[in-house]
């Protein structure tokens, strides 16, 4: 009778697909941007001695008789030497005349600038970082411009460069890698209360409407303090259902009682034959609506007790032998046997006007189904468990049935013409399951139904 | 055959670049098939057992060996850069330069340490340190220098002695004695006083150490400084009249290196050649005190030996020599 509602989507799914796409995202921005900032780091560094390298240059030109004397420093190339052996150029203009190094290292115009110049570009198969410098010499007639350029290839940074991304990568990796898993954690370990609680709800009893009490994450108390609502609302209405039925059933019972007594009398004064035929017929309906009331309300009873179930120290055996001296009258008006079997008492916990009630609709039962001059067994005992079978001699049971009969209101297809509401057998098992027992139906070899409550 | 090739190959020679080539040879491999054009600052008899060690290991490989200065060197490669494959010179500042200018082919291959190679394109594969040469009768009963201080002194108290007896390179002629005299300039000040010293006692000037030698030798010389030790040491007939100092205030060594021209279509047999050079197994090759010394196991503690930086560069730099130039002219030449 479970029915599964639609899903669109596993929420843990979806919630560890967000996490670890986002962890891809910030692990790929994370290799980029260390990518980047390395990048500018070691261009800086091979500009700043790009630089030093430019300014030791000038400060070692000299102009004497309006030509530029340069006494190149050790170090102004020394100071290039870098892990990658890199190739260093370099070219010195005096007003735009090559004095001396590479032709065509540093384009026109040879203007003043105030600070170094930096540039990429390729030169003499190789692309290099490139640094330019014009300074204003004093001289006379007139001041001397002298450029300054020094270049170096950049197979160094590039190798730095290289180092520091593989870096990155590995770290991206793992961190990707850590996320990841802790993703998966997360999900799991989040969505971890609400399997939980589906699973207490899932592992309840058909009737247990108790509140849930289980503390649970605060986003999911709303959903608890609904559930719990709805579950109280859902007992409240079951409650005032079974009081509506058993008021109305109470309310039923005596009129009829009334009316039968009346049908009774009149029965007496008729002598038409046709005339106490219809009236034996009224008043058989009257006596089966008078049971059905009775079984309706024995029923609310029994679920009333139930839910709140005293259980006393009580004697099977007693309980059975007062149920058959009560309904023995009942059994030889219908020519058939009511007999009682034990060894000794069979001693319980339980609450005993609901085991006499069960047994009485059991044995109302056989008394029914019965044909005349059988006989109706009832056998007490305490191995393997405490239990009372009830047995008789009719048709049995309707094999293919025989799991259904004991829901409300089912009765068998083998006795549509006998008269009968369908709620013995229920109260007989809501008793055996509120005493933590079952009851058990089943045909015999011999022929006839037994039915056992065990206890 | 082999002088037919010979022959030959010394014709063309001179027909293409017959005024800067002072020799060429063919050396031929056993069952050759690539001819692998060398020039190299190194005269051919000195050269030659390392050929011949690296042709018995490699017989595919003939090689034709020409001999140039390490000025003309740069000069022939320049006017033709298709001529040669290899080149191999004692002047480590003007093969830094034909490396730094993209003219060398990076050879990832080899695996050597970054003191002895430049960008995977330039290997050392010598150490050879700056000696001064003394010939012994000349300082009979006088203390022999070891510093070149205790040498200025010497000269000083008996000038008359060594005046026009003392020789050196002539830096404006020779790449590897402008090396020597750079470096030496570089380190320390000494340098320009010992030349101040040599100008005023008139000294001799020499394009290469094996005139030196001879000089020396001869007793034409008494002193000969920055020469490369080596090359006295190869001559046993010398050993005796000869003395070689190594000076203990610093030796100024030198590498001789060798690179692979980025034109060369036998990168495969220069490689070979590079790694052959490299690995130091020619030095058993060579009969005892053979001139050229691997730094296989070489000592190079105490030696002063240039590295291959960009900082060689400097003095190839036009103003820097002619500023060089002018103070070693100043005090050399009087």
């Amino acid at each position: 009778m479970r029915s599964e509602p639609p899903r669109p989507g596993s929420l843990r799914r979806r919630l560890t697909l967000t996490l670890i796409v986002g962890a891809a995202v910030l692990a790929l921005l994370f290799f980029l941007v260390v990518r980047t900032y390395a990048q500018q780091v070691a261009q800086q560094s091979q500009d700043r001695i790009l630089e030093a390298s430019l300014t030791s240059l000038l400060d070692a030109a000299v102009v004497r008789d309006g030509q530029i004397e340069l006494d190149v420093p050790y170090a102004a190339f020394a100071m290039l030497d870098t892990g990658a052996d890199d190739r260093v150029f370099y070219a010195i203009h005096q007003g735009g005349e090559l004095l001396t190094g590479y032709d065509n290292l540093t384009d026109p115009p040879f203007a003043l600038t105030p600070s170094a110049e930096f540039s990429t570009r390729p030169f003499n198969g190789a692309e290099v970082r490139r640094a330019t410098l014009t300074h204003s010499l004093p001289a006379s007639p007139r001041p001397v411009l002298l450029t300054v350029s020094v270049a170096q290839t950049r197979d160094s940074l590039a190798g730095t460069l290289l180092a520091i991304s593989a870096n990155a990568a590995v770290f991206g990796t793992a961190f990707f890698l850590l996320a990841a898993g802790m993703a998966l954690w997360t999900s799991a370990s989040t969505l971890r209360p609400l399997g939980d609680l589906a699973k207490a709800v899932a592992r309840r009893g058909p009737s247990d409407l108790r509140p849930v009490n289980r503390p649970v994450p605060s986003e999911l108390s709303p959903l608890v303090t609904s559930l719990n609502s709805l579950m109280t609302r859902l007992s409240h209405s079951l409650t005032q259902s079974e009081t509506f039925i058993a008021e109305a059933a109470h309310r039923v019972r005596t009129p009829l009682a009334t009316v039968r007594s009346h049908a009774e009398a009149t029965l007496l004064r008729v002598d038409k034959d046709e005339n106490r035929q219809a009236l034996r017929s009224m008043i058989r309906a009257i006596d089966e609506s008078s049971r059905a009331a009775g079984q309706l309300l024995d029923h609310a009873m029994v679920t009333f007790r139930g839910d709140q179930l005293v259980k006393r120290d009580i004697d099977l055996v007693t309980i059975c032998s007062e149920i058959v001296d009560r309904l023995t009258p009942v059994a030889e008006m219908m020519d058939l046997d009511l007999t009682l079997s034990s060894q000794g008492p069979v001693r319980i916990k339980g609450d005993t006007i609901l085991i006499q009630n069960a047994v009485r609709n059991l044995v109302d039962n056989a008394l029914k189904y019965s044909p005349p001059e059988k006989g109706v067994h009832i056998t007490v005992s305490a191995n393997p468990g405490a239990t009372i079978a009830v047995t008789d001699q009719g048709g049995g049971f309707p094999e293919a049935q025989i799991g259904l009969l004991s829901q409300r209101f089912q009765r068998g297809d083998n006795v549509k013409d006998t008269v009968g509401s369908g709620l013995g057998l229920t109260i007989a098992s809501d008793v055996a399951e509120a005493h933590g027992g079952r009851l058990e139906l089943k045909n015999l070899n011999s022929g006839g139904a037994c039915a056992i409550l065990h206890l | 055959m082999r002088y037919f090739a010979l022959v030959i190959l010394t014709c063309l020679a001179s027909a293409l670049t017959a005024a800067d080539l002072e020799d060429r040879q063919l050396f031929q491999g056993a069952s050759s098939q690539v001819t692998l054009r060398v020039i190299s600052s190194t005269d051919t008899d000195v050269f030659a057992p390392i050929l011949t060690g690296f042709l018995a290991r490699n017989p595919g490989i003939s090689i034709d060996y020409a001999v140039a200065g390490s000025s003309d060197i740069v000069t022939l490669i320049s006017d033709c850069p298709d001529c040669f494959d290899v080149v191999i010179s004692s002047a480590m500042d003007l093969q830094l330069k034909l490396a730094n200018d993209g003219l060398a082919r990076r050879l990832s291959d080899l695996d050597q340490p970054d003191s002895v190679q430049w960008r995977q394109s330039l290997f050392g594969f010598t150490l050879e340190p700056a000696t001064i040469v003394l010939n012994r009768a000349a300082f009979a009963g006088r203390t022999v220098p070891e510093t070149r201080q205790q040498l200025i002194e010497a000269m000083r108290n008996d000038p008359e002695h060594f005046r026009g007896k003392l020789g050196t390179y002539d830096v404006r002629l020779s790449g590897l004695g402008y090396l020597f005299a750079t470096q030496d300039a570089r380190t320390s000040e000494t340098y320009w006083r010992l030349m101040e010293v040599f100008g005023s006692l008139e000294a001799q000037l020499y394009c290469c150490s094996g005139d030196m030698i001879d000089d020396l030798a001869r007793g034409d010389l008494f002193v000969a400084y920055n020469v490369l030790g080596s090359y006295a040491s190869t001559r046993p007939d010398l050993r005796d009249r000869l003395a070689i100092i190594t000076p203990r205030d610093f030796a100024t060594t030198m590498m001789r290196t060798v690179l692979v021209l980025d034109t060369t279509r036998q990168e495969g047999a220069a490689t070979d050649l590079v790694a052959y050079l490299t690995s130091g197994r020619w030095a058993d090759a060579g009969r005892p005190g053979y001139p050229l010394q691997s730094f296989d196991g070489g000592d190079t503690s105490g030696l002063n030996v240039v590295t291959l930086e960009p900082g060689l560069l400097v003095y190839l730099d036009r103003l820097k020599r002619k500023l060089f130039l002018e103070a070693w002219s100043s005090a050399v030449l009087r």
